[in-house]
């Protein structure tokens, strides 16, 4: 089975390509870099990606599939169709499922449920403590064994100090990173919004910035004592970006991710319209896709977001999807549970970021690609290497399009992007060497694309 | 005006118009037969989540005096505890056709999730921390009363600040008739930003004495009980001996100032009992003048499509004093130079 993607402009950081290429896969495997001229090989299939961007498949490290147990709101077969729909081959599953996923048979199921779905590859992440519960570790080796790629008791952080040190020297052995969602809290219980301004106006109690800011500066530190690689997940706030950029400086194996929402929205959007409230149309005071954990934060900390993307101190972009029932959402604000979905959205809001020339293309690919794989040590991918997982990611740059809830894959439809216009997409996702997402556009879009090129010629 | 959800979003402008309905029924109760038919054949419902003797009844008797049919419905249980949730009854109550719902309601935003599924005018009576408008209009209502206008007052606000949306809709509606606001508490309780909830800023004081000095308007803020146990601060003792309003600090208000209480009282911890019962105490006007705010609410709201009746406006022409006028003056003003 052969397959070249040609005409296209590959971009692959972490080999240091950036060019026009044409990308030669067989059996499910790259094979390498074409020169355009080269013709297609034999029995080849074709895709014709004229004026588009090849990426290595990209990689979403942090997405609630919610099964076992919340079938209702998201399984792990409608997941993986949303991700592959944003262009994501692989997505790693945090382990908040019922039961929770702190043993080596729900990681074995979330894998084979996976395979079964067969479109994106779900990477499931383990828990670090039995039942997320902080108290005593999860059977880590048992679950590496089983697939595991990380471990984390994401919306349950581990609460002490102490425990999290046993977790990352234990982690460590088995080559684990520590993913931690860095929230004190004795500082955020009964929080529902940033604290802050519109906290205050809207009566909300806030989750000040400093309950993740404590946290991310405590692991750095056991990371410096530990030696573990710890990896903060949704970053949100100034004092986590300094405190992760502190600790690279010190050369200490601490990485993380930011998530599109918080830097596209700040905490006003919980107010509604350009954080008015009123009855009018448009936004809606108090909606409940504007609650997620950790919140939507003030603009000096989205600033400090966009500044961590520039600099390098931000490793990856993971969407935190978080899919919940429209009946849950439905209640007040501060009974809502925390979270929105954010698969297909994601490539779109970051390439706001390429528009406002916040970030490169490369960079982008690194985030989205290089780096995932890097962290959590997906050494079968994240690049066009000869011999890697014939994952691919196509991208097009200049299309205008209107995100529509409705039509998600996901089974959930809590967003606060519906109808939001955006500039690129993902229009094709390769898994394994077999495309299992096409933009129903694709060939309508690459033909105008392909004689615009011949007319230039 | 559709809907009374807060201050916050309301112009000068109708606030005093508000405040000048107000006046013009506040006779009615005080007449021998206090009803009028302004009302008759219009549905009101009190869908109260919270427990409330004197809003409830403060709405309740306001419905009846301008004959509306009021039905009550306290509701004990929360959404997430049991049973169905608010939005379905908002939608069950709203297939009954009623003209206007009343809220009061623990979480912040409740009034606007209603207006989401109803058609009837919604009145926000208190939602969580965020904004409790009638109780603010007729805190306004008895200022103005006895100051004949708000604009130029000094008001301090003392007590729980966090935490409370009576706090929230006084700020906003002093200051947009143009009173100067600062406030006391305990730091706890206390938020850094309340300084800059308004554009033109909340005077943040540490001592109670520095809030009250000079003031016009001294209102006190309930204590509740519980914040005890969430360690906002020691002890009621404590609070009393510190956050406590004494006669002593009356002396450094202003010759005349007033003194209010939104109810209920917690006597010798928030407020003495001889400032409660004293002769610049009013908060039995405040009572009184709740339900005169409240009919005039009803009665914006719910009257022939929730517009202003003719009547109205005279009335308004006739009744309207001091505060009424200087408050619109100031706003045309503040309109010309936007």
């Amino acid at each position: 089975m052969r397959l070249l993607i040609k005409n296209g402009y590959v971009i692959d950081p972490e080999q240091g390509i950036n060019t026009g290429k044409n990308l030669f896969i067989e059996d499910g495997r790259i094979v390498g870099l074409m020169s355009y001229s080269d013709g297609v090989p034999e029995a080849a299939e074709v895709i014709d990606a004229t004026g588009l961007i090849v990426a290595p498949g990209f990689i979403d490290m942090h997405v609630h599939l919610r099964e076992p147990g919340h079938e209702y709101k998201e399984t792990i077969a409608s997941g993986a169709a949303a991700a592959v729909a944003g262009g994501f081959a692989t997505v790693c599953a945090m382990p908040n499922t019922s039961p929770v996923n702190d043993n080596a048979a729900v990681t074995r199921f979330i894998i084979e449920q996976a395979e079964r779905a067969n479109l994106a590859q779900v990477l499931p992440i383990g828990a670090i403590t039995k039942n997320a519960e902080g108290t005593e570790l999860a059977e880590i080796g048992e679950m590496k064994q089983a697939g595991i790629v990380a471990v984390s008791d994401d919306g349950w952080p581990v609460p002490t100090a102490g425990m999290m040190r046993r977790a990352m020297e234990y982690a460590r052995g088995f080559d684990l990173p520590i993913i931690d969602h860095c929230e004190d809290k004795s500082l955020a219980r009964g929080g529902v919004m940033h604290e802050g301004h519109w906290s205050l106006v809207l009566g909300l109690q806030g989750i000040p910035a400093a309950a993740e800011e404590v946290d991310a500066i405590r692991d750095c530190a056991l990371a410096e004592l530990t030696g573990a690689r710890v990896h903060l997940a949704h970053v949100s706030t100034r004092g986590g970006i300094e405190a992760v950029r502190r600790a690279k400086d010190k050369g200490l194996a601490v990485t993380c991710e930011v998530a599109p929402h918080h830097w596209t929205l700040t905490d006003d959007a919980v107010a509604g319209e350009q954080g008015k409230p009123a009855v009018t149309e448009g936004a809606v005071p108090y909606d409940t896709n504007t609650k997620m954990s950790p919140p939507l934060r003030s603009r000096d900390h989205v600033e400090a977001i966009l500044e961590g993307l520039r600099d390098g101190t931000v490793d990856a972009i993971a969407s935190d999807h978080a899919p919940h029932h429209a009946d849950e959402k439905e209640l007040e604000f501060d009974q809502a549970p925390f979270g929105i979905i954010g698969l297909e959205t994601s490539v779109g809001l970051a390439m706001d970021l390429v528009k406002h020339a916040v970030i490169s293309l490369e960079r982008l690919v690194e985030l989205y690609a290089t780096n995932p794989a890097r962290v959590l040590k997906l050494n079968d991918r994240g690049s066009f290497r000869s011999g890697a997982r014939a994952d691919v990611t196509i991208i097009d740059s200049e299309s205008s399009w209107t995100y529509v809830a409705t039509r998600s894959k996901s089974k959930s439809r809590n967003t606060p992007f519906d109808g939001r216009g955006m500039t690129g997409a993902a229009v094709a996702t390769i898994v394994a060497g077999r495309v299992v997402f096409l933009h129903p556009d694709f060939s309508r879009l690459t033909a105008s694309r392909a004689s615009a090129a011949n007319r230039a010629k | 005006m559709k809907h009374l959800l807060g201050i916050r979003e309301l112009s000068s402008e109708q606030i005093v118009h508000l405040l000048d309905t107000a006046e013009s029924f506040r006779d009615i109760s005080k007449r021998e037969i206090k009803k009028v038919p302004a009302l008759r054949g219009r549905t009101v419902i009190n869908l109260f989540f919270e427990p409330s003797t004197r809003t409830r009844t403060s709405f309740e008797i306001a419905a009846k005096r301008l004959s509306a049919d009021a039905v009550n419905i306290s509701v004990s249980t929360s959404s997430v505890s049991k049973g169905e949730t608010l939005l379905d009854t908002a939608r069950n109550l709203e297939a009954m056709a009623p003209d206007c719902i009343v809220i009061r309601h623990s979480s912040a935003g409740a009034p606007y999730h209603l207006t989401r599924v109803c058609n009837a005018a919604i009145v926000n009576a208190g939602d969580g921390s965020h904004e409790h408008p009638t109780q603010a209009l007729l805190d306004a209502l008895t200022i103005r009363e006895h100051k004949g206008s708000i604009e130029g007052l000094k008001v301090a606000i003392i007590g729980d600040i966090l935490h409370s949306r009576v706090a929230r809709s006084n700020i906003y509606l002093l200051s947009k008739l143009g009173a100067t606001v600062s406030v006391a508490g305990p730091g706890t309780l206390v938020p850094r930003e309340i300084a800059e909830l308004i554009e033109q800023g909340v005077r943040v004081e540490q001592r109670i004495e520095d809030a009250v000095a000079d003031a016009d308007v001294v209102m006190v803020l309930r204590v509740q009980r519980e914040r005890q146990t969430d360690a906002f601060f020691p002890s009621m003792r404590e609070y009393a001996v510190h956050y406590g309003l004494h006669l002593d600090h009356l002396s450094l208000a202003a010759p005349d100032a007033i003194v209010m209480h939104p109810g209920p009282m917690n006597r010798g911890i928030e407020i003495s009992s001889e400032i409660a019962d004293g002769g610049r105490s009013l908060i039995l006007d405040q009572v009184a003048n709740g339900v005169a705010v409240r009919m005039a609410v009803l009665y914006l709201l719910a009257a022939a499509d929730g517009a202003e009746k003719p009547a109205i406006e005279e009335k308004e022409s006739e009744s309207r004093e001091g505060g009424g006028v200087r408050g619109r003056t100031r706003h045309q003003k503040r309109g010309s130079r936007e």
